[in-house]
């Protein structure tokens, strides 16, 4: 399963944000749909999606020689449940207040 | 009110004396090295502020000092853009140090859409989601 930093930063990006957005609006699609609609070029929108894929929000499908696209919405399951991301924040910070406790005094 | 609120628990033992991991929990120089910037006081019902600075955490928590018991037991009021919580650090020792219990009590599932999103400016966007991820189940 992916963090939630993970999925907070790819869609971090307002035209990521709008790509899956229309993915999950409109089911599968390939990347000729989503440039038409998404007013960037081709290349520009295939790195979207890689980034989207990367944090498996995205899943693709190849079908000849097109590649169908379609958003996996559940995999933002950790990002709605909020106190997964408290939980991360206190790991995180203990494992600063442990680094401080191994340079302090006794 | 009858709405049900949750509890999260963090524990962690540290190979040190309790008395040292107080002294991180409580003095305000070492209190901003693990966790954030501070004018913490350890004096029962005094306010102090812990300022966040991150993408994700920007902001000021509101916090008032409700139980101080030197070497066991600190609970502050955790308060930060309508969510309300109590933040209690528990430490109890063990044979090779302290264990540390951090429980964080009183997240309300209504808060976390505006929480999360007032701080990304997401709301729309977390609604829409969760709507579609209900569709799901």
């Amino acid at each position: 399963m992916q963090t939630p930093d993970t999925i907070f930063r790819s869609l971090s990006d307002p035209t990521r944000r709008a790509i899956f957005e229309r993915l999950c609006r409109g089911g599968e699609q390939t990347v000729w749909m989503l440039t038409e609609d998404a007013g960037i070029s081709q290349p520009a929108v295939s790195k979207h999606l890689g980034v989207l894929k990367l944090a498996g929000l995205v899943g693709d499908r190849r079908d000849g020689r097109e590649t169908h696209y379609s958003a996996k919405p559940k995999a933002l399951a950790p990002l709605l449940d909020w106190m997964s991301l408290y939980a991360g924040f206190w790991h995180e910070r203990f494992d600063h207040l442990e680094s401080l406790l191994n340079r302090m005094d006794q | 009110m009858t709405e049900e609120t949750r509890t999260l628990v963090i524990e962690r033992e540290f190979p040190h004396p309790p008395e040292k991991l107080w002294r991180a929990l409580t003095q305000p120089h070492l209190i901003a090295e693990w966790l954030m910037q501070n004018d913490f006081e350890p004096v029962l019902g005094r306010d102090f502020k812990l300022h966040v600075e991150s993408p994700r955490w920007s902001g000021i928590i509101d916090c008032k000092v409700l139980i101080v018991e030197p070497n066991r037991k600190l609970a502050y009021n955790w308060n930060s853009m309508g969510l309300e919580t109590v933040v209690t650090f528990t430490l109890t020792p063990t044979k090779n140090g302290v264990q540390l219990r951090m429980e964080q009590s009183g997240f309300r599932e209504e808060h976390a859409r505006n929480f999360h999103g007032a701080k990304l400016g997401w709301q729309k966007f977390l609604g829409n989601l969760e709507q579609t991820l209900a569709r799901l189940d």
